[in-house]
């Protein structure tokens, strides 16, 4: 689908962050109050811990309109719950791989861990995952899916 | 045959078993016959037409086959690996049910073909290496000769050549013929959820009608939920109305499981699947 110059040079991203409580949410909240300036296209949504991220997260959020999907939580050894992340770190591998095969480009799904410390760490998923999604353009074609109005 | 049938018979009349799942002659070719008295036992046939997965019938959400009483299952080997899917899953207990396992040679991909040739021999049967069935209580038949290898191109290694816009084509033009019937779910062995989760509305996470957002949602989860668990039966695709080749997803992710946790749907229920068991070092090179 062929998109309009002028609708890409003012395209803004709408990235929707699915972050675990007790790493990842911390990590962006320490990025905020050390006053990092970053790319301001993400949406966080809090859970408890990645191991509760059901691949139906992502695929709702391409359906309500998201051009680019970031899942992060506590890195291995880390969980809280001690092996939530574990049992996504499998989901993922396996969901990421099935995203790709139904044609879903790679980079509109990003995995990170990032800790409590790690605020730039956050900083430069975030700015990645943006810049990514940025070149490969709105996501038109998972949005122009008929379906029920959301 | 005539052995299965004794043996069928034989169970029946001792009241060993209340039912014996098998396959019968049908007004459209071979299907699944569920005999309950030792003189119908005749009514047993085994051929390279009986392409369904009986072990499907053995799923707690089957009712009312369990209210016929203890079943016998006819299983070629494949199809022992749905047992034991049911087993490892928790779903069946080893001594609820008799396995019959029958020595297969393939089988067509379609119970109205009898010739087994390689262009209608089923794509599960493959590099077979479960003609001899597993897990079963009693084994009948002659060891029969290695079905023909298949003449139908390789559409997985097709689809990984291509570009993700033409993947995303090719599938979309799958899925847009999706009537939601659910013959799908319907149809595996292994989907035996009480309650669905494309059948909740209340938060409606797949939509249920019959448009391309609700038909990729569905597909998807379908897949992942069958990830390290399918058993490759090929029921799916072959129980699909439109001609989905929801097969191929399957086996994207059968080789995705193999290559990166080393594990293969089989027959041995002691071996837990890969979803829901982890490594500490499994690779995570796709997270940064």
């Amino acid at each position: 689908m062929a998109i309009p110059a002028e609708k890409i040079e003012s395209f803004e991203p709408r990235i929707t962050a699915f972050v675990c409580n007790w790493c990842t949410y911390t990590g962006a909240d320490l990025a905020g109050t050390s006053r990092l300036q970053m790319d301001p296209n993400v949406r966080i949504i809090r859970l408890p811990c990645t191991g509760r991220i059901d691949p139906l997260f992502i695929v709702k959020a391409f359906e309500r309109g998201a051009d680019g999907v970031i899942v992060s939580g506590c890195h291995p050894a880390d969980c809280h719950y001690t092996s939530g992340n574990y049992h996504a770190r499998r989901r993922f591998a396996l969901f990421k791989e099935l995203l790709e095969f139904v044609g879903v480009e790679p980079g509109r799904v990003t995995f990170s861990w990032v800790s409590a410390s790690e605020g730039q760490k956050w900083r430069e998923v975030v700015n990645d995952a943006t810049a990514r999604v940025r070149e490969l353009g709105p996501f038109e074609r998972y949005r122009a899916l008929a379906g029920r109005p959301a | 045959m005539k052995e299965l049938r004794d043996l069928a018979r034989t169970l029946l009349a001792d009241g060993a078993v209340k039912v014996v799942i098998g396959y019968e002659e049908g007004p459209r070719g071979v299907r699944p016959a569920f005999i309950t008295r030792p003189e119908h036992a005749e009514r047993l046939i085994f051929d390279a037409r009986c392409t369904h997965c009986l072990p499907a019938y053995l799923s707690p959400r089957r009712t009312h086959v369990a209210a016929l009483g203890k079943p016998a299952v006819v299983v070629k080997g494949c199809d022992a690996r749905a047992v034991a899917g049911l087993i490892r899953e928790a779903q069946l207990a080893r001594e609820d049910v008799v396995v019959i396992g029958v020595r297969c040679g393939g089988v067509t991909g379609d119970p109205t073909v009898a010739e087994l040739a390689s262009g209608t021999v089923a794509p599960r049967c493959d590099a077979c290496d479960a003609r001899e069935p597993k897990l079963a209580d009693h084994v009948v038949g002659p060891a029969l000769p290695a079905p023909p290898a298949s003449d139908q191109p390789d559409m997985l290694a097709r689809l990984e050549g291509m570009s993700a816009a033409e993947r995303w084509e090719f599938w979309q033009e799958a899925f847009s013929r999706c009537v939601r019937c659910n013959a799908c779910r319907q149809a595996c062995p292994m989907c035996f959820c009480e309650r669905c989760v494309a059948d909740k509305t209340q938060p409606a996470w797949i939509e249920s009608s019959p448009h391309g957002r609700g038909n990729l949602a569905w597909h998807l989860t379908r897949a992942i939920h069958q990830a390290g668990r399918c058993v490759a039966c090929g029921e799916c695709q072959r129980a699909c109305p439109a001609d989905i080749p929801l097969g191929l997803l399957n086996k994207k992710l059968a080789h995705v499981v193999a290559e990166r946790f080393g594990y293969r749907a089989g027959d041995d229920p002691a071996v837990p699947a890969p979803v829901g068991a982890f490594r500490l070092d499994d690779a995570q090179e796709f997270i940064r």
